[in-house]
């Protein structure tokens, strides 16, 4: 075999590119970098000049007014025992790289979504690139990331962004071609445009299963937190991270935890916001 | 309903799907049948060459069994699907050569759709599914509520505006269906096999509100169904649909009496004719005299046309009652005048009833019974010869055009009277 096929030297090629962007880019980079930088630490900052006790109950708040009252108090008792452990900061920090993360992989994501469900080309261009997305592990494009935006929390959102984009891209597809035929039928025989039909009908239709995608994103970029440290992304994963290299099993435990009690807040709050919204008698 | 204008043509319009259909339409112009076609390019003709006129303000009704392509033609009207060849005409203008936006002003303004799932937004109110046409075209809030307000009136659902569509029974839903094509007030209504969703008591009853609509409002309604006395029960008109092409098309009547090939008759033979015929369709020319005329021309118009009773009519041909030869008889020896020995207990119908509602009435007259209009004018009488002949299927008596000569025969009076004067 080796003598038949010469060996084509792929890797050396994607090298070559990821310089060529760097030496070229780097200042596009650097401004991307800077900016993402300056959101992620910004929220950071802005939730940390709140006293832990009034954070807390804003997201309790938060929490009873797009979802029930059960997952209120969760969130109330779960982010007070994750202040208890004294994991605090760390916790904001890695809510800061999932929100900021995931808002990017919404803005990103939706649209292309709607875009794929409307045009069949668009669908086949879109759908083996988010296989790769979504297959291709992790650690492998941290690496470029690294490159092109240096050790910390911007090549982690970048790579949260990455792995939990797809579900939203999907996810919309779906919704939006899920809407009956009769249905699409009717915008148009009463004359709608393609906006009309997108934004009256099929998207307020396609929104459970929207948010069923942004909730997969969030749950996504969470499983990312703790490879997003390996880059130096600050935050509970970090924190996990050091308690596994130092072998500290109690210590991983908590943070482990830690995260564990976010996911849920997060994933019931997403849940819930999906469902309720429609008029009352639908599921 | 003679002076017809032309509110749809459709002139050779044809729907093949798949990817070969310029093949296949090379195919079918050569005559091949639906099935040769899809043998040899795996394309299928949904609807083939239909050519037909709606008239402004009918109910034109096209059916066939399900695969007849008869839901594929109505797409073709609003180009929810785009025909192949051919041409559709409303007003005059051809829709298959209209842009986008063309055609959208013409589903906008002209043509309202009614569907057979109801096809209702889930999301929406009651209200905000009405006012959708009205919505999408920029209509200022206010207004177009008002305009879904009426439109709700109409078809019976005020009062429930706020409630969503999963709330309503399907009957409701189609209303809504109904109302939301209404509030834009098109010309035309295309309904597709709009009540073929519905359980049998509640779609009889969505058929009467229909007519009663279509009598009110006049619209042009094309509907969609599989369903024989359906189609014979609300259509002016029926083109009846098999294998996407149009194999008859005429008035119930017609359609029932005189099929027009094999596939017609095997179709209509089960009709229950007594639920399709009126009594205008048997009625006969009824023998009348005017009251002024006196009882001696009544007698004399009775022995000559040997029948022993005879309907009483004023100056303006409005029914008065009737009088047997035998009170006529003594009335011209006893010296009084029709008017004193008129009865007027007699039974009487309109053009429109059924023939099944007539079976008690005929079976227990002695005198055969008329039929007048809302008016009171006489139209005709049924005799039970001809209900029983009629239900034979038996052409002969039944008037396809619904009307029988009413008028007066002034000729056989004058002689009767010169015969009385001399």
């Amino acid at each position: 075999m080796d003598n038949l096929l010469p060996r084509l030297p792929f890797a050396s090629w994607i090298d070559n590119g990821v310089d060529w962007l760097v030496s070229n880019f780097g200042s596009v980079f650097d401004g991307i970098s800077a900016f993402l930088k300056g959101i992620v630490e910004g929220a950071v900052d802005w939730m940390d000049m709140v006293p832990s006790i009034v954070l807390a109950i804003l997201f309790a708040l938060l929490a009873w007014f797009v979802s029930t009252r059960r997952i209120a108090l969760f969130t109330l008792v779960g982010l007070l025992f994750i202040d208890y452990l004294g994991y605090w900061y760390s916790m904001l920090q890695m809510l800061s790289l999932v929100i900021t993360s995931v808002v990017i992989a919404l803005v990103i994501g939706i649209p292309l979504g709607i875009w794929a469900s409307q045009k069949s080309t668009a669908k086949k261009i879109i759908s083996p690139i988010l296989d790769l997305m979504q297959t291709m592990p992790a650690f492998v494009y941290l690496l470029p990331a690294i490159f092109f935006f240096n050790i910390g929390v911007v090549p982690g959102v970048v790579a949260s962004v990455i792995f939990s984009m797809p579900p939203t891209i999907r996810l919309t597809m779906l919704g939006i071609e899920q809407v009956p035929k009769d249905l699409i039928e009717a915008t148009e025989a009463f004359g709608s445009t393609t906006w009309q039909r997108l934004l009256k009908v099929q998207i307020p239709l396609a929104q459970p299963t929207i948010m069923a995608g942004v909730n997969q994103s969030i749950m996504l970029s969470l499983s990312m937190v703790v490879i997003a440290s390996m880059v130096g992304a600050p935050g509970l994963g970090e924190e996990v991270y050091r308690a596994v290299t130092q072998l500290k099993t109690g210590v991983g435990f908590e943070t482990g935890l830690s995260i564990v009690i976010v996911a849920i807040i997060l994933d019931r709050i997403t849940q819930h916001a999906g469902k309720k919204k429609q008029g009352g008698t639908i599921q | 309903m003679t002076e017809q204008t032309k509110k749809i043509e459709v002139v050779n319009t044809t729907k093949i799907f798949g990817k070969n259909s310029r093949r296949a339409a090379q195919l079918l112009n050569e005559g091949k049948s639906k099935s040769e076609i899809l043998k040899s390019t795996g394309a299928t003709v949904g609807v083939k060459n239909a050519t037909f006129e709606v008239y402004d303000g009918e109910i034109f009704v096209i059916m066939g069994l399900s695969g007849s392509g008869k839901s594929t033609l109505v797409r073709m009207l609003n180009r929810l699907i785009d025909p192949t060849m051919g041409s559709v005409r409303i007003d005059g203008e051809d829709i298959v050569s209209m842009n986008k936006e063309q055609l959208r002003q013409v589903r906008r303004k002209k043509i309202g759709m009614v569907f057979q799932n109801f096809a209702l937004f889930p999301h929406k109110t009651i209200l905000q599914n009405t006012e959708y046409g009205l919505e999408i075209q920029g209509v200022a809030k206010a207004e177009r509520n008002a305009k879904a307000i009426e439109s709700l009136r109409l078809v019976g659902l005020a009062g429930y505006e706020e409630q969503y569509p999963s709330q309503l029974s399907g009957g409701m839903q189609q209303r809504v269906g109904l109302a939301r094509a209404l509030a834009n007030d098109p010309d035309v209504l295309l309904m597709d096999e709009a009540f073929s969703a519905l359980d049998p008591l509640i779609r009889k009853d969505m058929q009467d509100e229909l007519l009663q609509l279509h009598h009110d409002m006049g619209k042009t309604i094309i509907f969609i169904t599989h369903d024989l006395d359906e189609a014979l029960r609300i259509g002016d008109r029926i083109a009846l649909m098999k294998d996407g092409d149009i194999v008859q098309i005429g008035t119930p009547e017609e359609i029932l009496m005189s099929p027009s090939n094999k596939y017609v008759e095997r179709f209509v033979e089960d009709v229950d004719l007594s639920k399709v015929l009126t009594a205008g369709h048997i009625m006969k020319k009824a023998d009348m005299v005017q009251i002024d005329r006196g009882a001696r021309v009544a007698l004399r118009l009775m022995k000559r046309q040997g029948i022993s009773s005879i309907y009483v009519v004023d100056k303006g041909n409005r029914l008065l009652g009737a009088v047997t030869a035998q009170d006529a008889s003594e009335a011209t020896t006893s010296g009084k005048t029709l008017a004193d020995v008129l009865v007027t207990d007699i039974p009487t119908t309109s053009p429109d009833t059924v023939l099944t509602d007539l079976f008690d009435t005929v079976s227990t007259t002695t005198i055969p019974v008329a039929v007048v209009n809302e008016e009171h004018h006489l139209q005709g009488i049924i005799i039970r010869g001809a209900l029983i002949g009629a239900l034979a299927g038996d052409g002969q008596f039944i008037n396809s055009d619904r009307t029988v000569d009413t008028t007066v025969d002034t000729e056989q009076l004058m002689e009767v009277e010169v015969n009385n004067h001399g």
